[in-house]
């Protein structure tokens, strides 16, 4: 039976390791290569890199830093922020990123999804959503936005209507973050995860809000979720990864745990 | 006397940079080569791959590195298939309706996925069970979980081909091999450590079983 599985984000900004909270304001926090081998060695299933520099100049950091974690780290490693276009995608490919995480570009020109789909395989394509509620309406009729710019910017689009969008354009997983979840430890939005999850064929990774063990188990049952990311729990020493997934497993979740 | 050369079969079928670094890793010097003579000469050959079964028969018969494969095999030396490697090692693949390689006797057949909450493709960690020893699963311990990524999975003719079964929709097997040629339909690069093991065993394996 395929397990469930725990990811582990680190935001890089200049080559450094940085956790935000609601999308505002952010601290360094370490080396992102030594973060990702100590999680590698502690069993987690997964790494995402979010690449949150604000300047294009930087961009060559972020493909020294997955190339370095590439040569140490033997399990998925996933790369988001930015990425525009299949270029983008292809560089991040060559410096060792398994995965490319779309999000904002592909929410501005859709077809970025298509192309990178076909330039690396549609299973290496993860379609990012940074959503929040809102009222039902016409236009959102699922009561759930899409909201790009790190969360400042509304797009009027349909978060449920996005993610299916997304799977027929050839995303293989998608990202579900709550931007009024994130930063604040209170638990994932279930009813969004699992809204979404119920509604697409492809692999549904849970984000945003992850501040007890609990909640992961929450997600990764209620909230119908393929895996759960999590980021400060783990940066700041409170959890570690292998301490949620034995705790997970002790709750009956389906987890790897031999490493 | 050198060590005989590995090289991982480039057919532009996928990026083999995570395959070179794992068996760096596992202390395995391994070259990406695309040149079917090159290939005739190693002592160790890689042959991996992700993608679809119609372009890669293309891009190996190309350049007759589909010959190249089938006589390495022949001549004894070691070599291991993954994923789309193993997969289009068979007869032929229900993928884009592909007749292949032929190196084992069976067909690769598509994940019906009939149930709903299944998702596509069978993406993620999964348990392999070995069925029968071989030199190159030596160091796999029961309940020990692969990385997989993949929408067809192999159904050999033969059961004595099978050395490990992996379950998802049905049981499939999720290693195969016969003689000096042994594949899996999970990623060791991309198994942590106990993918590593694997690697590791392969790099010391003569080819007999």
């Amino acid at each position: 039976m395929l397990s469930k599985r725990l990811i582990a984000c680190l935001d890089v900004r200049d080559g450094k390791l940085a956790k935000s909270v609601k999308f505002v304001d952010t601290r360094d926090i370490g080396d992102p290569v030594e973060k990702a081998r100590e999680y590698y060695l502690d069993g987690l299933d997964e790494l995402v890199f979010y690449d949150i520099t604000a300047s294009s100049d930087a961009r060559n950091i972020m493909l020294d830093v997955v190339e370095a974690v590439a040569e140490q780290v033997f399990i998925p490693l996933s790369v988001g922020g930015g990425i525009r276009s299949v270029a983008d995608a292809t560089d991040l490919r060559l410096a060792g990123a398994e995965k490319i995480n779309v999000n904002s570009a592909a929410v501005k020109r859709p077809e970025l999804i298509s192309e990178c789909a076909e330039a690396v395989g549609a299973q290496n394509i993860v379609l990012s959503m940074d959503i929040r509620a809102v009222p039902e309406s016409a236009q959102c009729p699922s009561g759930y936005e899409i909201v790009i710019n790190g969360g400042r910017t509304p797009m009027g689009l349909d978060a449920l209507a996005w993610a299916q969008k997304g799977e027929a354009l050839g995303a293989g997983e998608l990202v579900v973050n709550s931007i009024d979840a994130d930063g604040t430890r209170a638990g994932y939005e279930l009813r969004l995860t699992r809204m979404i999850a119920e509604s697409v064929r492809i692999p549904v990774i849970a984000s945003g809000g992850a501040g007890l063990p609990e909640h992961l188990e929450a997600v990764l049952t209620e909230g119908k979720a393929d895996a759960a990311l999590v980021a400060s729990m783990v940066h700041y020493g409170d959890y570690t990864c292998s301490g949620l997934k034995t705790y997970l497993h002790e709750q009956g979740v389906k987890m790897r745990m031999s490493w | 006397m050198s060590k005989p050369r590995t090289l991982i079969i480039d057919y532009d079928a996928g990026n083999l940079r995570s395959v070179q670094r794992a068996c760096a890793e596992v202390g395995l010097e391994a070259a990406i080569s695309a040149d079917p003579d090159a290939v005739r000469r190693a002592g160790r050959v890689i042959f991996p791959g992700v993608g679809a079964a119609g372009s890669a028969m293309r891009s190996l018969t190309r350049n007759g590195m589909d010959q190249a494969l089938k006589e390495v095999i022949a001549d004894g030396i070691p070599v291991l298939g993954i994923c789309l490697g193993l997969q289009i090692s068979f007869d032929r693949s229900e993928e884009d309706d592909q007749e292949t390689l032929g190196l084992l006797p069976g067909t690769v057949r598509r994940f019906r996925f009939d149930h709903p909450e299944l998702k596509i493709p069978h993406m993620g960690w999964n348990e392999v069970r070995v069925v029968k020893p071989h030199p190159v699963l030596a160091g796999i311990e029961a309940g020990d979980e692969f990385y997989f990524v993949h929408g067809y999975y192999p159904d050999p003719e033969d059961e004595a081909l099978i050395y490990a079964r992996t379950e998802y929709e049905t049981e499939f097997a999720s290693a195969v091999g016969r003689d000096n040629y042994f594949a899996t339909q999970f990623h060791p690069e991309k198994s942590g450590r106990v993918g590593l093991r694997l690697l590791a065993a392969f790099a010391g394996w003569d080819g007999r079983c």
